[in-house]
């Protein structure tokens, strides 16, 4: 039998190479998942695939449940449903007790449907609009209130309904944190938060349950955790000394980094991501020292969602051809793109190969097969010589892909499941054209060329 | 094309090679080192092809590709020189 050709290659050969972690450059191959060979889930459904981990996302969670209740014990998570709202998925974080955190009328119908109750769901968001918000305050459900005209209009729907609405508000403040998320909810440092409150007090309309903020996303330092916990904290004693009103929640959001690299850094994303125990750490200490704390015992609320689901995700890619790029690169185009993989555009995701390579490795870029130029699944990487049609995994892309993927020039992929007892079930089929243009309507004088 | 500089090169069987006139030291691949020291010998690219589809599952198409490849980045090294011709005309 002949040998396994792959393409020559040569490089010179320099001292200093290696980075201050020692990370090895060997690519390491990776040809299962949970146990299902990768070859496998290809056979059954094709290529590109997205599968999904069931026992990883419920590791991740108890994971992080355990890290904060070391700190604090009454916490409790609500799943971020635009981080993936496919119903398998909220499901299981629903059966682990998550309640529903949802940012649109689409969101909030997503967790009706899987049959969580109003007052299981958070409905934050700037955009919620009046029947969206009826149907909510019919549902009982907590409103985070985003802007002033929402408080009027929440104000106004309850009198109409004679029903009384459970109401957080959604504080934006300074935590370190670059870019400072200043747009969304009512500021902390200037006092408008308060104000808002005090607005809703003297209203007399809506009970006043819980105080929510989210600083940012992918937050690298954990530290920011801690002065959001402590400027919530210190607003829920104020509310408490001077309005009489005692909140049950405090909502940290969420913004957790998950183990991806951010395309500008330099270190990996799992060197440089803090651990569930550093956030758990730092909030913990907020917490503890807060006398509202100490009297009140509020519920900690986190919406962290990225953190919990992104290394759960593994895109199954296979290659459709290969090029030699002026640059001296090789080019490997893939059966997907950043139409089914959106956050390779701020991450530098991981291509793994789905069996041994011998030899060197070269500089390999990642395209996908959307003709746009923007498609680039990973700039280049040394990796080892692919023949076309091989499988490659892209990781990690559990988070914001099938929530945030374009119906662009392709169908999208379909969407497995692997149970946490090793069975493959498909979550969402592969798109067909009925599914693009199922909803389009061509006028008559159009209907013949 | 100008191959000469690759005769003096010092090449061993794992792929190490070492250029005592620059100093420089290089580390080619399996196939690499296998064009490579055919080249030195003054071989040319269909003679390379034959030797080495005998010995692995390659296709005429896709080593063409990959040998106009590996010529790019063997001038770019400045192991050997298209001596102002281009590379098709380097590949003749």
């Amino acid at each position: 039998m002949k040998k396994t050709y792959i393409a020559p290659n040569i490089e010179r050969n320099s001292a200093g190479n290696m980075n201050k972690y020692g990370a090895k450059s060997v690519v390491k191959y990776q040809d299962k998942i949970d146990g299902i060979p990768v070859k496998e889930i290809v056979e059954q459904f094709g290529s590109p695939v997205l599968v999904l981990s069931e026992s990883q996302i419920r590791r991740r969670y108890r994971r992080l449940m355990d890290a904060m209740q070391m700190h604090y014990p009454k916490v409790r998570l609500a799943w971020s449903y635009k981080t993936n709202y496919l119903g398998a998925v909220c499901n299981i974080f629903h059966q682990e007790g998550s309640a529903a955190e949802v940012v649109s009328g689409m969101e909030y119908g997503m967790a009706r449907r899987l049959g969580i109750p109003g007052n299981e769901i958070i409905f934050n968001g700037p955009g919620k609009k009046r029947h969206e918000l009826e149907l909510a305050i019919k549902e009982g459900a907590k409103i985070h209130i985003d802007h002033l005209d929402e408080l009027y209009l929440i104000e106004k729907i309850a009198k109409e309904l004679d029903l009384v609405p459970q109401v957080a508000i959604r504080v934006n403040m300074d935590t370190g944190i670059y870019p400072q998320w200043d747009r969304f909810g009512f500021n902390y440092e200037n006092g408008e938060a308060f104000r808002a409150i005090s607005r809703i007090a003297s209203g007399k309309a809506m009970n006043i349950v819980g105080l929510h903020a989210h600083i940012g996303t992918f937050i690298l330092d954990a530290q920011a955790y801690y002065y959001e916990a402590r400027a919530l904290l210190t607003l829920a004693q104020r509310i408490k000394d001077e309005l009489g009103i005692t909140v049950e929640y405090i909502d940290l959001g969420g913004g957790f980094a998950s183990q991806n690299t951010l395309l500008g850094s330099y270190a990996p994303g799992e060197f440089i991501s803090p651990t569930f125990d550093q956030y758990a750490e730092a909030i913990g200490a907020a917490f503890n020292e807060s006398s509202f704390v100490s009297q009140n015992l509020p519920t900690l609320i986190l919406e962290t969602g990225r953190a919990l689901i992104d290394e759960a995700g593994y895109l199954i890619s296979s290659v459709v051809g290969k090029k030699n790029l002026p640059s001296g690169e090789r080019a490997v185009i893939l059966d997907a793109g950043v139409n089914t993989t959106i956050t390779a555009w701020w991450y530098k995701l991981k291509v793994t190969p789905t069996r041994p390579f011998p030899g060197a490795y070269q500089n390999t870029i990642f395209y996908g097969p959307l003709c746009m130029n923007i498609d680039v699944v990973r700039p280049a990487v040394p990796f080892p010589d692919l023949q076309t049609g091989e499988p490659v995994l892209v990781t990690p892309v559990g988070a914001y892909n099938n929530t945030q993927w374009m119906q662009f020039i392709e169908y999208r992929p379909p969407v497995v499941l692997i149970s946490e007892t090793g069975k493959l079930e498909m979550l969402r089929p592969r798109e067909e054209l009925g599914d693009v243009i199922g909803r389009e309507m061509i006028p008559e004088h159009l209907r013949s060329q | 094309m100008n191959t000469e500089k690759l005769s003096n090169l010092a090449m061993n069987d794992n792929g190490f090679i070492f250029d005592p006139e620059s100093g420089y030291s290089y580390t080619a691949n399996e196939t690499g080192i296998f064009i490579l020291k055919r080249m030195a010998n003054g071989m040319q690219r269909q003679e390379i092809f034959e030797e080495l589809s005998e010995i692995y599952d390659v296709s005429e198409d896709n080593f063409n590709s990959d040998y106009a490849h590996y010529m790019l980045m063997l001038e770019a090294l400045d192991l050997i020189d298209f001596e102002g011709g281009t590379l098709e005309s380097g590949l003749e």
